[in-house]
């Protein structure tokens, strides 16, 4: 990968910390309603991934989503517009923190029934299938996802009808307040993709540029064999479930040891090591990261409320 | 004008849209090699070939959930369920992504989709195979409902659903498959979300559809031998509810039933009287009755099957009831 483009990635990552930071500030403000699930430590999982697709190739997402958003293409002033459900809302504020989408940036959302939009991404790849294109569909979505029955309906089409699908799990080992091993037959949640005969890798989430390598791999070799192919990517969230989570169910000291793997530490101390950068050039790029997000938020709350007529629609497209 | 089948009309619609737009195609269990359940998809798979005719496995949440995903990429999916019963497993995609995505990302994604399910009881299929639930679909913004009573209106209305840019779900009865019609020659539409007057008359006015339209000019039939002339309206389409010819009919005759095969309580019938008391109370001479499904789920027992399904009689006794 070029040092621009490894730049821009740490660049995409620290927007997308502070980002949900200040996200996290307006919802105890109570700017934000509704559930909003943070993508902090998580980071490194879609910036890697979707560095790695063509623009051609689609992604779809659960309801974590705004680091998926802002990688996609979306900008952090439509991201965080919408969370405070704005007119100027990437989803014209009728969405909020978990239906984000651009088609523009061939972003199909953001869906929030746990595991529901793995069937719709098998059917973005039935519809790029009945049009004989090469488009790859990426659909990323959590260890949880993996023991809903929509998963395996997905998977077996997938695999029956040869889908261009690249399945990601993103395991960041608790499904809302239950681990794997207390929620999945299988605590190596790969095994699953072999009940479909389908082909599977793993890799460290937490690392940047190791989820780039494998997802460019696992991109080309969907497109290649015109067969879906699944990663699991492990990795962690710093923060709780959604902004309601006591954090029961897991102790200080576990959250604290895998804070020691923050991705973007790690991505930091690579472009240093490597001398792919220098700090100063990185104390930059984190003060641009900081000035966009702080342009977002000003954007955001002086954005104008949505209209009155709003409410009534996109109910239809032929009227009703 | 050409006297065809319910099956025919419907088959026809399907074929001439996938003659007419090389978007539109078919999935669903056993709707290519095997014909279709109720063979409305015969000989389908031999002309269009299976990237038109998709055979799926027994899978309801790949099957709408694909049809969405297809639809959001531009394709025209007609996403069949072999019995409206088994939209109870796709449920979520049903109500919660096909009724929602195009409001709730602001209309970025259209789903240009159509899904057809057969329903209806009076097969003997027993309580899970024998089901009238669209009262439970109609329920949800985001959604068209379409139910047509005659071939007629099956093939234009179909017609018009596959053209649409809304998700559209289209339900048929298991019954009248060989219901035969008069169909005009050559290409026709006919609107999504407008009643009609199936038959005139001054006496009382019965709102109804689908099976319920078949039952209803029977006993309209009945009456006439006795002077009494029913106006019959037909609503064809559940949501968007078109109340105008039905209000229309109410107040002329200031009396009127509702008929339907589904379950009375919550139902069609439950909707319709209401909206008469809300937009025509001042024009209601007489209580409006609802004739539909008695409230038990459906027996096997011929017999005791037929005793749960509104009949011809029951309407009947209904009309007589609100012109007493």
């Amino acid at each position: 990968m070029k040092k621009e483009q490894q730049l821009d990635l740490y660049y995409q990552m620290v927007v997308i910390r502070r980002a949900e930071e200040r996200g996290a500030e307006l919802y105890q403000a109570g700017k934000i309603g509704g559930f909003m699930h943070l993508y902090i430590g998580q980071e490194a999982v879609s910036t890697g991934l979707i560095a790695a697709r063509e623009p051609r190739d689609r992604v779809i997402t659960a309801y974590r989503d705004h680091g998926v958003a802002i990688n996609c293409g979306i900008s952090t002033k439509e991201m965080m517009a919408e969370l405070l459900g704005k007119a100027t809302g990437v989803s014209k504020g009728k969405g909020g923190s978990m239906h984000m989408a651009s088609t523009e940036h061939n972003f199909w959302g953001g869906h929030a029934i746990v595991g529901g939009h793995l069937p719709v991404a098998a059917g973005l790849a039935i519809g790029d299938q009945y049009a004989e294109n090469d488009n790859v569909t990426i659909c990323m979505f959590g260890d949880g996802a993996t023991n809903i029955g929509y998963f395996h309906e997905a998977l077996n089409i997938a695999k029956t009808w040869g889908l261009r699908v690249l399945w990601v799990c993103e395991n960041n080992q608790y499904g809302m307040g239950t681990s794997v091993e207390r929620a999945s037959a299988v605590s190596d949640i790969r095994q699953k993709a072999d009940g479909y005969g389908m082909k599977s890798a793993e890799v460290d989430g937490m690392d940047v540029m190791k989820v780039y390598e494998a997802s460019k791999e696992a991109i080309a070799y969907v497109r290649k064999n015109s067969e879906p192919y699944f990663l699991e990517i492990n990795t962690y969230r710093f923060r709780g479930h959604s902004m309601g989570d006591p954090e029961r169910y897991r102790k200080a000291e576990e959250v604290k040891k895998w804070q020691q793997e923050d991705p973007i530490g790690i991505f930091n101390k690579y472009l240093l090591d490597k001398k792919i950068a220098t700090k100063k050039q990185l104390d930059e790029i984190e003060a641009r990261a900081e000035q966009e997000v702080n342009e977002a938020v000003e954007f955001a709350e002086n954005s104008p409320e949505p209209a009155m007529e709003e409410l009534f629609t996109n109910v239809y497209v032929d009227g009703n | 004008m050409a006297k065809i089948t319910m099956r025919e009309a419907i088959s026809q619609a399907l074929m001439e849209e996938m003659d007419r737009d090389p978007a539109v195609f078919i999935m669903g269990e056993e709707v290519g090699v095997w014909g279709g359940t109720y063979a409305v998809t015969k000989g389908f798979y031999d002309k269009y070939g299976p990237k038109r005719v998709k055979d799926t496995p027994i899978a309801e949440n790949a099957i709408i959930g694909g049809a969405i995903g297809a639809a959001m990429v531009g394709q025209r999916p007609i996403a069949e369920l072999m019995t409206i019963n088994f939209a109870f497993s796709a449920m979520d995609y049903i109500v919660n992504q096909a009724a929602k995505l195009h409001y709730m990302f602001g209309g970025q994604f259209t789903l240009p989709m159509v899904i057809r399910a057969v329903g209806g009881g009076g097969r003997q299929l027993g309580a899970t195979h024998s089901q009238t639930p669209d009262s439970v679909f109609a329920h949800f913004p985001g959604l068209k409902v379409v139910s047509p009573g005659t071939p007629e209106d099956a093939k234009g209305l179909l017609k018009s659903a596959i053209r649409s840019n809304d998700p559209i779900l289209f339900i048929e009865h298991a019954t009248m498959y060989q219901v035969r019609g008069e169909v005009p020659e050559g290409e026709y539409t006919i609107p999504i979300g407008k009643s009609k007057v199936q038959r005139t008359g001054k006496d009382l006015t019965i709102v109804t559809y689908c099976k319920g339209l078949e039952l209803s000019m029977k006993a309209a039939e009945e009456l006439s031998k006795e002077g009494i002339e029913a106006e019959i309206v037909d609503l064809r389409t559940l949501r968007p509810l078109d109340m105008e010819p039905v209000l229309e009919s109410f107040k002329k005759t200031n009396r009127a039933i509702v008929v339907e095969e589904g379950w009375k309580s919550y139902g069609v019938g439950s909707e319709i009287v209401s909206r008469i008391y809300e937009e025509a109370f001042d024009y209601i001479d007489a209580p409006i009755i609802r004739v539909a499904q008695k409230e038990v789920p459906l027996p096997y027992n011929r017999t005791l099957e037929q005793a749960a399904l509104p009949q011809v009689a029951d309407i009947i006794s209904a009309a007589k009831e609100v012109l007493r």
